[in-house]
């Protein structure tokens, strides 16, 4: 099938994935042989076969509606990159 | 000490023969002597374990001590450890002290087993060989050359030069099965849902399943039987009783119908690794268990369908990492976007990426229905393949995978070629079954696994069978030459 360079650019972005101009040749190829590995799939007959999402067919299950677990915001922030007066910090969004 | 089972240990420290602190020592010791051949613990708790030890050996004298009261052990780490790095082998989490404890973890404590440390593996448990982990492969104690398989490879390593006697590990399409046949020792991937994911950090949710590797099947099934729990935390854990699976373990196997699937005996099958396990086989029969000739005809879509699912799974668990409250963060982002992109770009090593990138793709606009629409349907029919199966079997055998340990590197440049790796151990994670690995011969001078696939909710037959196995055949008390020189005594 051959993935084209733009593709490769377009996933990254939607990946979140910064992705070195001089590797993504190698990235298309290595992507073209596991996409040519699930091509496989295409052949198999699913005719009125339904989708299987979890081997058990598990229902989601229901919790009280009570308070399970305390505050543990400083806990978690300590192993934060960036946090100031309990927020955590991200570069400029709005100018 | 350490070429005790864990039964044993756990009789030596009732009868006082040692102490666990003696015991903890002496593990510590192999560690801090021998771990740097074969790079398969990345972190040690010697303080924590130590202390933990001479708690064991008080709750011992007097005479209240739980199941694995002293036993010393070793975490994936990929199970998060309170106040411990949680690393899942990747630079993303390099830095990442969890502030609570696995589920996983909370039982070992709760049966007061002893953590010597946390065991290397494939970045986010994405691999075959442990050579994506950003800590460096971990090396086969039968041959340095050669990998331990993956993702739990460290795990296997560890376990196979007796630097503990048990270790967690986790299976998403091989990971406890494949490393344990590579590494010549015992493993068990039990039913989806019987061990809770809740602090298992997640690769791919409806096929990641958390189980115990050690030398022998008795030693599974005592840590199993501690493994296994309900679990509130976890929404996909199954709310059924722990049998305790050391108690079944001396049934008689005689009338056992194990079901031989042609497709697992196909081209590309080793034939030093087809004979060890026919060889096994024959040694069943031997034992009363007699053979049934089945058909799993979707087998061959397994991987192709594994490849469609697992990285779709992925690409949305792994959303999660992206610099802003925990793990790795890039350096002087200029903007939001940068930050997140770069963040990955950098902590994330090319596997992972190259998962996150396929899942993307599969789960695109236009892709959906003919990839992960497909890949579930395929599913289905490997799940109906199995039920057939089983409605004639009481187990199913073959070979975990095609052959032994591979040299580091020897799968070159093309991913489906280390894909491939795991065709006989994908389909069991795909239908949610469990399976097992325990070793069942040499070729090269490397181990063989023999696989044992049972039936949703089987596990403690299966250990039965493995069991019974082992008291006639001698190949888990096998160890690897490197670990009869220079070990610490």
């Amino acid at each position: 099938m051959g993935i084209e360079r733009s593709e490769i650019e377009k996933l990254a972005t939607l990946s979140r994935i910064a992705i070195d101009e001089g590797t993504i040749s190698d990235v298309a190829r290595r992507l073209d042989s596991v996409l040519q590995l699930v091509d496989q799939l295409q052949a198999a007959d699913t005719t009125g076969i339904d989708a299987m999402a979890h081997p058990m067919q598990a229902i989601q299950r229901l919790r009280d509606d009570r308070v399970s677990e305390l505050n543990q915001r400083d806990a978690l922030q300590a192993i934060a990159p960036a946090v100031e007066d309990g927020l955590f910090l991200v570069p400029k969004v709005i100018e | 000490m350490h070429n005790l089972t864990i039964a044993e240990l756990v009789a030596g420290l009732r009868s006082k023969t040692f102490t666990s602190v003696e015991l903890t020592q002496h593990f510590l010791a192999r560690i801090a002597n021998l771990n740097a051949d074969y790079n398969a613990v990345i972190t040690v708790t010697a303080e924590q374990a130590l202390a933990a030890a001479a708690a064991a050996d008080k709750r011992l004298a007097a005479g209240n001590a739980p199941a694995l009261c002293g036993v010393p052990m070793l975490h994936k780490d990929i199970f998060c450890t309170n106040g411990v790095r949680t690393s899942c082998g990747s630079k993303m989490l390099d830095n990442f002290v969890p502030p609570y404890d696995a589920t996983v973890v909370e039982n070992f404590a709760r049966d007061g087993a002893v953590i010597l440390g946390k065991t290397n593996m494939d970045e986010f448990a994405m691999g075959s060989s442990n050579e994506t982990s950003y800590y460096g492969p971990v090396k086969n104690p039968w041959a340095l050359d050669c990998v331990p398989g993956g993702s739990s490879g460290g795990s296997a390593a560890a376990v196979a030069a007796r630097l503990a006697p048990g270790a967690t590990a986790t299976d998403t399409g091989g990971s406890i099965r494949q490393p344990a046949a590579l590494c010549g020792i015992s493993g068990i991937k039990p039913t989806y849902g019987r061990v809770s994911r809740w602090g298992m950090i997640a690769f791919a949710s409806s096929l990641d399943q958390g189980g115990p590797m050690a030398r022998t099947a008795e030693d599974c099934a005592i840590m199993l039987s501690c493994m296994a729990s309900y679990d509130e935390k976890d929404s996909t854990s199954v709310d059924q009783p722990v049998p305790d699976y050391s108690s079944t373990l001396n049934r008689p196997i005689k009338g056992l119908k194990i079901g031989v699937p042609k497709e697992y005996f196909s081209e590309g099958l080793h034939p030093g690794t087809e004979a060890a396990v026919r060889q096994a086989l024959a040694d069943l029969v031997a034992q009363g268990a007699e053979l049934v000739d089945i058909s799993l005809p979707n087998s061959a879509l397994s991987v192709p369908a594994y490849y469609v699912i697992a990285p779709a799974e992925a690409s949305a668990n792994l959303s999660r990492f992206d610099g802003v409250r925990y793990g790795y963060r890039c350096d002087e982002p200029k903007d939001l976007q940068d930050m997140y992109c770069r963040t990955r770009g950098e902590g994330f090593g090319e596997e992972v990426q190259r998962r996150i990138l396929i899942g993307t793709y599969c789960l695109s606009a236009g892709y959906y229905d003919a990839y992960y629409g497909k890949a579930q349907q395929v599913r289905q029919l490997i799940q109906q393949d199995f039920t057939r199966a089983f409605a004639q079997v009481d187990v199913i055998m073959g070979p975990t995978c095609p052959s032994p340990a591979f040299k580091f590197g020897s799968k070159g440049d093309d991913p489906v070629a280390m894909y491939l790796e795991d065709i006989y151990t994908i389909a069991t994670n795909l239908a949610g079954l469990p399976g097992m690995s325990i070793p069942c011969g040499m070729v090269e001078d490397k181990p063989v696994g023999l696989q044992i696939i049972g039936n949703y909710f089987d596990e403690a037959l299966m250990l039965n069978v493995a069991h019974q196995f082992q008291q006639a055949t001698d190949w888990h008390n096998l160890a690897p030459a490197s670990i009869q020189q220079g070990a610490a005594q």
